[in-house]
Parts: structure tokens; sequence; C-alpha cells
């Protein structure tokens, strides 16, 4: 079925059709519309979920960890700040193997006061043992929350699924979308690893583990997040049988023969495609990649990628503040460091704040990589 | 010898314990400052403060208060404040050394 929807809506309308056991959360500002429509769902009856409107992310993120150790389907969602004031709690939900789902509106920190686009919210819980995605499309955003509630469930991992904030979030698109029964049947009942609430099987969740123990529960952790990959993998192909629409873990946009590519996620893709198209049509051979996945990081896949490439421009939507160059491009640097065909790599910032990174900018990123020079380690693109 | 610990692959998927007797062998209620001290006369066995006691640490037998298990009572007192006012059958004193 065709319709016209928002990110937001999109994404609370996924979660109607997923039907989650427990929806905790935070109904008001920094969250986003997702939770006010997904309370309209309630109140209407169209859901069957235990709905609790709670006083901080940190609680919601809280009271969705207690419903999801209790063998819940469990959701919440949240942008910005709120996925900040939720940082504490991310790490015992990845700690428990917890499969929360999150959809995420990607929001700038403050300060300077800014509600508008980056990934400064999710790039800050990196490291908290959650997957994470970032949708290009409104389209995608909706195909992606319901791939990663199986993905979760299957990996025992929580995740985030991330639009871009107003981008996508607040603007109108063209969605097709699932009926409703296919969904249910596609999901399929929730079998959780356990339930804290099962007297007859009583378990001990979140023990003390010290000096001894620490690690190697986090090193099985660790394995895990790994183990999530070929997980990824199929739940993206078992969608396409569903809904016709092929996803990858990393995707390629004519980049065959391609000597110059720029690399990103989320919805500047799409002024990335447009670029490529205008310099392809000059004959220059570019191409983009996009990383739809960034936790678990598919390394080796975008070795095998990237590395044909003789030049790279990674486009960070984030700044680690004076680190070498923009996180995601740390992580590209050191995964080609030992490639046999090294290609020489660039940072470039953009649209921190939700600043415009239009064709035009994509295609300046594009051009300064076709060159293969570069003298400043990041470009700040569009910065006055 | 030593007992051999377990590897990292032979844990539990996110630090689930199942076999919950290295619970109890872990005795606690050394962590003690302070020690209720139940008096059997007064107490009326409503069992409020096993109700509330954070730690299980109250022993119950047919129905009947047995007073605090002091391998695992921490001491927090919760059982004395939630013992109805007249009745007042948990005392808390300072744990000697």
């Amino acid at each position: 079925m065709i319709l016209a929807k928002t990110g937001n809506e999109a994404m609370a309308y996924a979660m109607r059709q997923i039907n989650p056991d427990v929806v905790a959360a935070y109904p008001i500002t920094p969250s986003t519309e997702i939770v006010q429509l997904f309370a309209t769902y309630v109140n209407d009856g169209l859901v069957d979920t235990e709905f609790v409107p709670v006083e901080s992310e940190h609680s919601a993120m809280a009271a969705c960890i207690g419903s999801a150790a209790s063998g819940c389907r469990t959701m919440t969602a949240t942008a910005s700040q709120g996925l900040a004031l939720m940082h504490e709690m991310l790490f015992i939900a990845g700690g428990l193997r917890l499969p929360i789902t999150v959809p995420i509106a990607s929001r700038s920190l403050s300060s300077p006061l800014n509600i508008h686009c980056d990934h400064s919210d999710s790039f800050a819980s990196r490291d908290s043992g959650w997957m994470q995605f970032f949708a290009e499309t409104v389209q995608e955003g909706y195909d992606t929350l319901l791939q990663a509630v199986k993905i979760a469930e299957m990996a025992s991992l929580p995740a985030i699924v991330s639009i871009d904030g107003f981008i996508l979030s607040h603007c109108m698109e063209r969605i097709d979308v699932l009926n409703d029964q296919d969904v249910r049947d596609w999901l399929g009942p929730y079998k959780p690893n356990y339930n804290l609430l099962n007297l007859e099987h009583p378990i001990l969740i979140g023990p003390a583990a010290l000096q001894d123990y620490y690690f190697e529960f986090k090193r099985s952790q660790i394995e895990g997040m790994r183990n999530a990959l070929p997980v990824i993998k199929q739940v993206t192909q078992d969608f396409n049988q569903l809904s016709g629409r092929a996803y990858g873990i990393v995707e390629e946009y004519r980049c065959d023969d391609a000597r110059a590519v720029i690399l990103l996620m989320g919805s500047a893709c799409g002024a990335g495609r447009a670029a490529v198209d205008k310099l392809r049509h000059e004959g220059k051979k570019v191409g983009m990649v996009k990383l739809r996945v960034f936790r678990p990081l598919p390394h080796g896949l975008l070795k095998k990628t990237l590395s044909g490439f003789k030049t790279i421009g990674v486009l960070d939507r984030v700044d680690a503040v004076n680190s070498y160059g923009g996180p995601l491009y740390t992580e590209i640097t050191s995964l080609l460091y030992d490639a046999v065909e090294k290609p020489r790599v660039f940072s470039y910032v953009y649209g921190l704040g939700g600043k415009e990174f239009t064709p035009e900018d994509a295609e300046a990123v594009l051009r300064s990589v076709l060159t293969g020079k570069k003298e400043e380690l990041v470009t700040y693109v569009g910065v006055r | 010898m030593k007992p051999r610990k377990k590897t990292w692959q032979e844990l539990p998927c996110g630090a689930i314990i199942e076999d919950l007797s290295a619970v109890l062998e872990n005795k606690t209620g050394a962590w003690r400052s302070m020690r209720p001290v139940w008096k059997a006369d007064r107490c009326i066995n409503c069992l409020t403060c096993w109700i509330y006691c954070p730690d299980s640490a109250i022993m119950v037998e047919d129905g009947k208060m047995k007073g605090p298990d002091y391998n695992y009572c921490k001491g927090c007192g919760i059982c004395a404040n939630v013992c109805p006012p007249k009745v007042h059958a948990i005392e808390m004193v300072k744990e000697q050394k």
C-alpha cells in the first residue's frame, strides 16, 4: 500500500504493526512525534501495547530494560538529548543482551541549542553495545525498523535505527508499507532467552562481575556483536523476499570502474547520488558507497569494497572534537591500514546542526576527492 | 587446587545466572554496620518485614517469622522501619566487631 508519511509517522506506523508488548517513553521534547503518534494508536486501541509514559529518558530506558528482561518485545523512541540522557542505561541493555529496538531521529547535542540533524546523538552511544542502523530515506527507515526488531531478537542485541532528524523525520515521502498481518507473521511471536518473572525458573540478572569475570563477559558480548553481521544479512534477505526491497550492509552506487568515491551514511546519500550522476555524466570515474550498518562495523566487507579505489572521501555528520579526522574516517583509515592496495582517504565533516548539505556541496567534495590531493586533515564542508 | 574459572565462551549470554547456589554461598552479611534485633515475644507475624526486605533476608517457616538471616542481612533497617509502631518487634542496634 502506498502512503504519504513523514519519517516520524512511518516509524510510528511500523511500531503499530510490530505491536510491541511494552513501549516505555518520555513523551515530549526532545522526543520526536514518534512516541506521540504511537500513544495515539494506544489510545485508539489499535495496539495491545502496555504504554508507560515516564518522567525522563533515563527512566524510559530503565523501564524498557525491566520489560525486556521480563521477556516482552520492547521498544521506545527518542532523539538528541533524550538519547544522551539514556546513555548510562544503554550500556546496561547492551550488557544484558536485551533486544530493545529504538527508532531515533538523529539530531545534534547542545550547546549551542539546536534541534536539527546530525549524528552526534547516535555516535555518542557508539560503544554502548547497541547495533546502529542509518537510513537514507523514510522508506528505508520504515523497512529497517521492521528488520531491526527481528535482528535484535535473533542476535540478542539492542538496536538503534536512525532516521536523520527533520530531513527525514519531518519530511513527507511516498512510502510503500506492508500490510499488518504480513508484518506480524514475518516477525512471529517473540521467544525470549529468559524471563525474569518466571517463578518456576528463577534467575539472577545484573550480577556483580569483578576483576575475575567482567572482562570475560565483555569478551562474550563483543563476540555477540560480531555474530550479528550474518544475522543482519539473513534478515535483510528474508525481508527482500517479503517486500521486494533489497538492502545491503554496505551499498555501492555506480562504483564499477570508479577511481574516486565518497562514503557516507543517512539522508546525505541522496545528495551524494546526484553528485555522482553529474560527474559520471562528465565522464569522471566516481561513485558512492553507503554504509547502512555502523555497529556492528562490517570491517571485512568495507575493506573488500573500499580497497580497490584510488581515493575515498569519508563524510562524517559528526565531529569527535580534534580527533584525527571524523569518527567514521578514523575507523575507515584503520581498517584500510593493512590493505594491500591502500587508497588515499580524506576526511570531511558536514551538516552539523542541520546545516544544509546540497548536491552542490556533495559535488564539491567529490571533485576534491577526485583530485587525489588535500591539504588540511579535515574539511569542514560549508563552514563560513 | 583452585577450581578452574570459566572462559568467556562458557559464560551465559548477558551474564544471566541460572544456578543461584553461588548467591547463597556468597555470604554478604559482613557488610552490615547496624543489626536488626528481633523480639519474638512482640512479633505478630504480619510478615510486613518479609515483604519489604530488599535482600530476602527475613526467614519465614510455616507462615511464621523466624528472624533475620544474618548471613545475608545488610542492616539497611527497612524491616525495623516497616514493623508496625505499636508492635515494634525489630530494633536496630550498632553491630559489635
